[in-house]
């Protein structure tokens, strides 16, 4: 098992999502940090896609800049190892199937183990497809993190009884983005996961707001913030780190005790 | 232990976010069930011939024949069904399966434009909602296809993202799809995608082959040397391909679209250049960097401008079975040009790519050879796009 188990221990956990190379990768390297020091428990770190189909436009538009920018998975993997001289939280990649299986899946994970990256989130893989990655994530101890949708019904007990480090747990239909309602019943989908497995789970998609972000927390073990993040940085650019650090600090505030 | 369904040897699969699992296993669990209802099938072979115009021609060029030179050459004539090409055949199937699914809406990508008016015509005809997703680029090559999806009762959505062509079409209506799926069907165009898309587009498209063996066993007493397609994701070249894989004696051959040429940029030949990926739900060639990035590709034919290839014809490359050639821009204005000229049929620039390749083929032949070519569509909607590429303005 890996380090994942770690960001569930400190209260209700809070995990920001953040492109890397949006829109460089030292700017990257300042909100990593500045969301460790705010109380991040867990970094999703994106390893930009051309096409991200599970993606709404803002994150779109963070691949898209990060592309543009000249970052690679290569480029990316160095910046990991040296981001890990002084972040300790557990940090998670989140891409697509092509990335790692252009790269050769047991490299991609060899390199992942090497560098400190302790799971894998491949939001276009699901079960039935999991075996190519994981098999071989589970060698080098990277956990291949679980989707579970609101549209999953008979099929979340099957993906909680084979999930590593933490279940993802999708909250609404449709693509990533800030949305003003959540509307899916996650206690009915929590109630499901936790009869199945004692892998934690967090909610993720269309949180912005603490109240939302508490809310979600509630009924799970965590919230996972993009899109919101992504907006600061695309507002502030290289300038960003500080803000995220308030709303990251804001957010964990929202969802510790709750 | 989880299983993968829906394999051509290696490729396919279902990469598809979790939250549209269930949908598609609901399509297949569907579609497994009317494939063999014998009603499902009298009501789509009823639209087929009633309403599309099949069984389509299978017509000898005599003149294109004798001023080639060598093969006989028959055209499979799918320009001639009912909207224009032969996305019809998959849409009618795929959309009457919806309605008995209790779908009331359909969405679409579309690249030229022909499989978005084929779903706006099916959606008109059953009585559904449907909305189109067409790349920028696109709807401004193909302006008078969006013109026929609006008047046929469809919204058409102009996609900005990425290269504004058919890949990126695919990917937003696949993100719509995953917003909206109680009601939604989502109507792929080709033998793309997860399963089971690539299947059942293909058992729809295969129409084609089945009657083209039939009739050229009719006029010929005996099979075709070749079968020679266009092929973008594929659909038509498979539907062309389809019942003559069994007769080893028939070449099958696939022709991509090369673009400025293979050694360029410039091209969407997947197979040609290529490699192994996984993208938009299947695991099969598509054209990409070192790092799994989707290539920009790019062809004069808005239908073939796609960075893949179906599934089924990856695996066909793979035993050998089929053979996929490039075609350059060039070369298919040269063909859209000389069988319009020759034959008095004006093919889609599509259609042109299968004609080029016959070209060169056919006089390389003896003249007891024989080979069919699929005119998947009909070319009225390039002509504006083929004038300025031959540097003449039209208005219309």
């Amino acid at each position: 098992m890996s380090n994942i188990r770690a960001a569930f221990e400190n209260g209700k956990a809070f995990i920001p999502f953040i492109t890397c190379g949006d829109p460089d990768l030292e700017t990257t390297g300042r909100v990593v940090r500045a969301a460790a020091e705010a109380g991040a428990d867990l970094i999703e770190l994106g390893i930009p896609f051309s096409d991200p189909t599970a993606e709404g436009p803002v994150i779109q538009g963070a691949n898209i800049r990060a592309l543009a920018g000249g970052v690679t998975t290569d480029k990316i993997f160095s910046f990991v190892a040296e981001l890990r001289r002084d972040v300790k939280i557990p940090l998670v990649f989140m891409t697509y199937a092509n990335v790692v299986y252009s790269y050769d899946p047991e490299r991609f994970m060899a390199r992942c183990c090497e560098t400190g990256v302790d799971g894998v989130i491949l939001p276009d893989v699901p079960y039935e497809e999991k075996d190519e990655f994981s098999a071989v994530a589970r060698q080098y101890g990277i956990d291949m993190i679980s989707l579970v949708a609101p549209t999953s019904a008979d099929r979340i007990a099957m993906i909680s009884r084979d999930a590593d480090g933490f279940i993802y747990i999708v909250s609404s239909l449709g693509v990533t983005g800030v949305r003003s309602e959540i509307t899916t019943n996650i206690g009915d989908i929590v109630k499901v996961v936790r009869e199945n497995t004692s892998v934690p789970c967090a909610v993720g998609f269309g949180i912005s707001k603490p109240e939302q972000a508490a809310a979600m927390a509630a009924q799970s073990d965590g919230a996972i913030v993009g899109s919101a993040i992504i907006r600061i940085i695309e507002q502030y650019g290289t300038e960003a780190a500080p803000h995220v650090y308030e709303y990251v600090k804001a957010m964990k505030d929202a969802v510790r005790g709750v | 232990m989880p299983e993968s369904k829906g394999r051509f040897g290696i490729h396919g699969g279902q990469y598809i976010p979790e939250t549209l699992m269930n949908a598609v296993i609901e399509l297949e669990r569907a579609y497994d069930h009317y494939k063999n209802d014998p009603d499902f099938n009298r009501e789509l072979t009823e639209l087929f011939n009633s309403y599309a115009g099949r069984p389509s021609l299978l017509y000898y060029a005599e003149k294109l024949t004798r001023e080639l030179g060598g093969a006989k050459i028959y055209l499979k004539r799918e320009d001639l069904n009912h909207t224009g090409s032969h996305k019809i055949n998959n849409v009618l199937g795929q959309a009457l399966l919806a309605k008995k699914m209790g779908k009331t809406r359909l969405i679409a990508e579309t690249g030229a434009g022909q499989h978005g008016v084929a779903t706006a015509t099916a959606a008109a005809l059953l009585d559904m909602e449907c909305v189109v997703f067409m790349g920028e680029e696109d709807t401004k090559r193909q302006a008078l296809n969006v013109y026929r999806m609006k008047l046929l009762g469809s919204e058409v959505i102009p996609v900005r993202t990425g290269t504004a062509t058919l890949k990126d079409a695919v990917s937003e209506a696949m993100r719509e799809w995953t917003s909206r799926i109680d009601d939604t069907h989502y109507c792929l165009g080709s033998v793309m995608g997860p399963h089971p898309f690539p299947t059942i587009v293909r058992d729809f498209q295969a129409v084609i082959s089945r009657e083209a063996r039939a009739q050229i066993l009719e006029a010929e007493g005996r099979l075709p040397d070749a079968v020679i397609a266009c092929v973008g994701g594929g659909s038509n070249a498979i539907g062309s391909f389809y019942h003559f894989i069994p007769d080893e004696s028939v070449k099958l051959i696939g022709c991509e679209a090369a673009g400025r040429g293979i050694d360029t940029f410039e091209t969407a030949a997947t197979v040609n250049t290529g490699r192994l990926g996984i993208f938009h739900g299947m695991k099969s060639y598509f054209c990409q960097d070192e790092y799994g990035q989707i290539a920009p590709v790019y062809s004069i034919s808005a239908g073939l401008d796609y960075p893949g290839i179906g599934p089924e014809h990856a695996h066909l490359h793979d035993i050998g079975r089929a053979e996929y050639v490039p075609v350059t821009d060039e070369a298919a204005v040269n063909a859209f040009e000389y069988l319009s000229r020759t034959e008095g049929i004006i093919p889609a620039i599509e259609s042109a790519h299968a004609v080029a390749y016959a070209m060169k083929l056919a006089p390389t032949l003896d003249k007891d050879k024989i080979i069919i070519i699929t005119i998947s569509g009909r070319g009225d909607k390039d002509c504006a796009a083929i004038a300025r590429y031959r540097g003449e303005d039209i208005y219309e």
